[in-house]
């Protein structure tokens, strides 16, 4: 008997003879012997559970958090603050515990939960139909590629480089698998480069592909620039950020055929990078054509109202190599945390955040953009984030800053070669206005700084990074 | 009507939180900006913004609070009772594995954090990637893939890579008809064709079926196997190294469905056998809660001709320096490599909690819960081969099982006109959850049974117990199964209303009477715990 | 229909589709009455576009029941002229009246002689009985 198993000696005993096996390795026969491992894992022995959680509280000591770190990265996950009624509610043993709502009768809460997620995604993107969501952004991007293929019969994607540099390389990777071909549109001044998006769309094209806001931070004008896929019958594809959604205009009145994205902003927490969720929203007409779960209202033998995964024919588990795609797991339990958080936003509450994020973001712009050695890298409307240019090597400026205990935001220049010189600042509600000029000031100095430092070209003066 | 448990779950009438919502109620207190209340249309123009706000619902928090609290409990799920749902793994979840996932310096950590800031996460990655290695017996690991599905993408998507590299190019990718639906599902997304491979007498890949579909397709179109062992039929394949050995001499890569990883922990390793590339669900083998249907992960190992293409970053390991202890970093510098999968680094807070329960377990611990799964599906299937069971629900394939066993309900539906399904929603007015059924297709109305390491004998024989008595049940009164279940907060749903024309999203065009009657209702709840654990 | 019902003035392919003879060159399809009654309630049928080509024993359309998906086989080669749209709103019609209402597309035939080649009625029923 070892860790959460319980079979006594006795038991196994018991147990054994019912079967009528001698002993365990008698199961274990049908290994072929060369086959049998013969040796102990080489992992260490099993520990107490005080001594777990101190392990892992010490790793968790060696990384700068957002709890100890003022932080301005953003670049598709935000710190926004988590009400406690999402840990509450996401912990119960009920939504943490079970299995995918296949027997409908025993999983209702699971199954209205998506229901009303469903409803909130569809009520944020403006389109009719919502699915229970998907693994995250990136690869929901790319799953919305392979629904427009579907759709279409066409193998081209026409992608901004204004969307998420993950998703684009995400949509590369599976398009080697979809036998499809991605063309990218560059960026003028911040924003798609219309007449460039015009030019690369033709009737070969299945969707184009853009993000707004951009991964720039910039408002895009997604009416304008779907244009092109309108009028040569190719889906109009938007990623966008839910949390600015109270404010925006909504994919599905731009024209949107799926609206896709990163849930993470909505109830989850950073976690490095996952578990979050990604949603998927689409036209009435793609219904039957959307990858992953989808919740549908109906009533029981009795007239009660009740809820069930509609369109199952759909899912990998019945059309097998036919399947609309093969995801499987979800995120519903990341899904339950998007819809608490939204029920608690509210209605005025999810416009004033938005509000809110809009004037602080315009704020910290402003602020940055007066700093001497900063300028702002365009200066298309923003909602929660934006990029500046920095007059010295953006990753020594970090170092610096990050050395007054600030994340000055995401260098440009990891994912954009011409952005070398380029930095993502994201605001939050947590950001506040102190904190915003804490990181002008820091700013202004740790690029004077280096401005010294490179006159005196000594290396000697190289910051170190906080946690080396 | 015989026995039912009792009804331990909310019977009211669904109201949704919409439903529940009442203008000017709310939640949130925001702080206050603290900056400029320039009008949003100054800051964004005005054909960019949104003329009326979605439709939240408004409500306060105490109501938010009961409503999905009283939700929660229309739920059935693994901490409530048996959950032997066949190829599911629902074993316990440890809670302290959510507290250390909650710690701040893990839940509250960006993702684009400086490598250098985030050597604990890097570090802890670092060290379930070895783990992970060392109990598949191969040496390279990507944690990226967000599921099992994604990782068989992302394997299917490795081994094109892969033949690309020596200038081949394949388009058929073998599968058992056993596989899971992910499987054929993947080798389409991938771009590639499914060939089906019949299952022998044994219940393990016919041979002869194998060697005349290589030989049908020309060995140089194989690309793939993809193989589950032990199968979804719960059993060890005992052919693997020939099995093994044909798909290599045609050039193809062996892909192992790690799904049923729990068997083996251990005691035998993929990698032994000779496949190429695994996934491994964290959310089954390694005790992540399923949480309705996800998160979880499905990271990947494969073998060294197979490491050069894994998807990037990958976090790697370099040696102390001047002084300082090992450190960690993401390196992106793989010029072979397939790219990117998803966002980020994948799904970190699965890892630390997988990684906790390795600890945890230790090498003796994850052996043991191995073998003590193996034991409790042997005995399980042991009581089941007893009494009406082992009349009407024979085993599909009568040998010693691995982590799991498929019924057969056929002489049930013929001799008492039960089905499967109708067994299985019995079950739930007995307090289980079902096994999973009608899967593999290969048995006719199956029952897959997968109970799992962490349940008590005493478990094993009341859910043996449970389906003699339905059985026997069934012979007086056949109906009463037919019906079932009674005693759910719902009874047997009209599934096909719901997908003629499905009704997906909350409609708002109907009078808001709902509210009112949603309160009314409310008094009408059966549970005998009422709202007093609200 | 409750009850199995084949007609004797239809002929039948051995994968339960049924063919209506339309003059000389042109023909009905749907499927039989065991098909509808394995696959159960019908959820949906996507009918192929006026104008694609169908094959004799070729899948051309997919119907769907809750938790299965069927193809449809051609029982004969030719091209679709017409096709029974009533269906996208009322898929039941396939259970309900398998050979009247229920019918899927109307097709000009390439091979009017392949009708020589399909089941009888009688024949067709022999074949369920196996």
């Amino acid at each position: 008997m070892s860790r959460y198993t319980s079979a006594t000696p006795d038991d196994r005993a018991e147990m054994l003879a019912a079967i009528g096996v001698a002993s365990v390795d008698d199961l274990f026969e049908q290994i072929p012997g060369r086959l049998r491992l013969g040796r102990p894992l080489e992992l260490p022995a099993g520990m107490s559970e005080a001594e777990v959680y101190e392990r892992l509280a010490a790793l968790a000591g060696r990384n700068v958090d957002a709890e100890e770190q003022v932080s301005f990265l953003g670049a598709g996950m935000y710190d926004h603050y988590v009400p406690a009624i999402v840990d509450a509610i996401t912990s119960r043993s009920e939504f943490l515990t079970p299995y995918t709502p296949y027997q409908p009768e025993i999983s209702q809460g699971g199954l209205q939960v998506m229901f009303e997620f469903q409803t909130a995604m569809s009520e944020l993107t403006g389109l009719p139909v919502s699915n229970a969501g998907l693994y995250e952004g990136p690869s929901s991007v790319a799953s919305a590629g392979y629904l427009a293929m579907g759709a279409t019969k066409r193998r081209k994607f026409v992608v901004s480089r204004g969307v998420h540099p993950h998703s684009r390389e995400t949509l590369a990777t599976y398009s080697v698998g979809y036998g499809a071909e991605v063309v990218e549109v560059g960026l003028e001044g911040g924003v798609t480069d219309s007449a460039a998006l015009a030019a690369a769309v033709d009737d070969e094209t299945a969707a184009v592909i853009m993000q707004s806001p951009n991964f720039l931070g910039a408002v895009e004008d997604v009416e304008a620039l779907g244009a092109a896929a309108k009028e040569h019958g190719a889906l109009l594809v938007v990623a966008c950020d839910p949390m600015t959604l109270g404010i925006l205009k909504p994919p599905g009145e731009c024209g949107a055929d799926i609206a896709i994205g990163e849930g993470q902003p909505l109830g989850n927490r950073l976690d490095f990078g996952g578990p979050s969720f990604g949603f998927f929203c689409a036209t009435e007409a793609q219904i039957r054509r959307m990858p992953g779960r989808i919740a549908g209202e109906t009533e029981d033998v009795d007239g009660r109202r009740g809820f069930v995964l509609a369109l199952q024919t759909r899912e990998q588990h019945i059309r097998r190599e036919k399947a609309t795609n093969n995801i499987c797991t979800a995120q519903a339990l990341n899904a339950l945390g998007a819809m608490v958080h939204l029920a608690w936003l509210g209605r005025e509450g999810f416009r004033e955040l938005g509000e809110l994020l809009v004037r602080r973001t315009a704020y910290a712009r402003e602020r940055l953009a007066a700093v001497e050695g900063v300028e702002l890298l365009h200066d298309e409307p923003v909602v929660r984030e934006f990029a500046v240019r920095l007059d010295a090597p953006v990753d020594r400026v970090l170092d610096r800053v990050a050395e007054r205990g600030i994340a000055a935001g995401y260098p440009l220049g990891r994912d954009y070669e011409e952005f070398e010189d380029g930095l993502l600042v994201a605001v939050t509600e947590r950001r506040t206005p102190e904190q915003i000029d804490g990181l002008a000031e820091a700013l202004g100095a740790a690029i004077a700084a280096e401005r010294g430092a490179n006159v005196a070209d000594s290396a000697t003066t190289a910051p170190q990074g906080a946690v080396a | 009507m015989t026995p039912l448990a009792e009804a331990p779950m909310q019977r009211e009438r669904a109201t949704t939180i919409y439903e529940k919502s009442k203008t000017g109620r709310r939640a949130a207190v925001l702080p206050d900006a603290g900056v400029p209340e320039t009008p949003i249309e100054d800051l964004i123009p005005a054909n960019l913004l949104r003329s009326d706000p979605p439709n939240l619902p408004e409500v306060a928090e105490p109501e938010i609070v009961r409503h999905y609290n009283r939700l929660s409990r229309r739920n059935f799920d693994l901490d409530s009772g048996f959950y032997p749902l066949g190829s599911c793994t629902m074993k316990h979840n440890p809670r302290l594995n959510e507290r250390v996932a909650a710690l701040p310096g893990h839940a509250r950590l960006h993702p684009a954090q400086d490598p250098r800031r985030a050597q604990g996460a890097l570090e802890l990655m670092y060290l379930l990637q070895q783990s992970l290695s060392e109990i598949c017996g191969l040496p390279g690991v990507s944690l990226q893939p967000s599921a099992g599905s994604h990782g068989e993408l992302a394997g299917l998507l490795l081994t094109r890579a892969y033949h690309a590299d020596r200038g081949e190019t394949r388009s058929k990718v073998l599968a058992p008809d056993t596989a899971h639906g992910t499987n054929p599902a993947s080798v389409t997304m991938a771009g590639y064709e499914v060939v089906k491979v019949a299952t022998n007498e044994r219940g393990g890949v016919d041979m002869d079926d194998l060697r005349a579909k290589i030989a049908a397709e020309g060995p140089d179109q194989i690309a793939s196997l993809m193989l589950t062992n032990p199968n979804t039929l719960g059993l060890f394949d005992e052919n693997i190294e020939e099995i093994a050995a044909l798909i290599h001499e045609a050039g193809g890569t062996l892909y192992y469905d790690g799904a049923n990883l729990n068997a083996i922990m251990g005691r035998t390793r993929p990698g032994d056998m000779g496949f190429d590339i695994v996934h491994l669900n964290l959310h089954k083998s390694f005790s992540q809660p399923h949480g309705g249907g996800g998160p979880g992960a499905g990271p990947i190992a494969v073998s060294s001709r197979i490491e050069p293409f894994l998807p990037r970053p990958q976090v790697v390991r370099k040696d102390a320096e001047n002084g300082h202890g090992p450190s960690f970093d993401l390196d992106f510098d793989r010029p072979r490599s397939i790219g990117r999968l998803r966002g980020f680094q994948g799904n970190f807070g699965v890892f630390v909690r997988s990684y906790a329960y390795i600890l945890s377990l230790g090498a003796d611990g994850l052996t043991e819960a191995s073998e003590t799964a193996v034991l409790n599906a042997n005995y399980l299937k042991a009581r089941l081969a007893e009494g009406r069971a082992g009349e009407r629900l024979p085993i599909a394939f009568d040998r010693h099982c691995m982590h799991e066993f498929v019924l057969s309900g056929r002489p049930m539906k013929n001799e008492l006109g039960l089905a499967t399904l109708d067994l299985a929603k019995r079950l739930l007015d007995f307090g289980f959850h079902p096994p999973t059924v009608y899967f593999p297709l290969l048995v006719d109305e199956a029952l897959m049974v997968e109970p799992t390491e962490t349940e008590t004998k005493e478990s094993l024989d009341a859910f043996a117990d449970a389906i003699e008595e339905i059985l026997a049940e069934a012979e007086s009164d056949p109906e009463a199964a037919k019906n079932a279940p009674y005693s759910t907060p719902v009874r047997r749903l009209d599934e096909v209303r719901a997908t003629r024309k499905p009704v997906v999203r909350q409609s708002f065009d109907a009078p808001a009477a709902a509210a009112a009657t949603g309160e009314a209702d409310f008094n009408d709840a059966t549970s005998p715990s009422g709202g007093s654990d609200a | 229909m409750a009850e199995a019902n084949y007609p004797d003035d239809l002929r039948y392919h051995d994968q339960h589709d049924w063919v209506r003879l339309d003059g000389d060159d042109a023909a009905l399809f749907g499927i039989t009455w065991f098909a509808q009654d394995t696959l159960g309630e019908v959820v949906f049928f996507e009918p192929p576009e006026v104008g694609t080509t169908v094959t004799k024993d070729q899948p051309y359309a997919e119907v769907e029941s809750v938790k299965a998906v069927s193809d449809v086989i051609a029982p004969m080669s030719g091209e679709v002229t017409e096709v029974n749209d009533a269906l996208s709103d009322s898929p039941e019609q396939i259970n309900e009246d398998p050979y009247g209402e229920g019918w899927m597309i109307k097709v000009k035939l390439a091979s009017p002689e392949e009708h020589e080649s399909l089941l009888t009625a009688a024949e067709y029923q022999k074949l369920l009985d196996r």
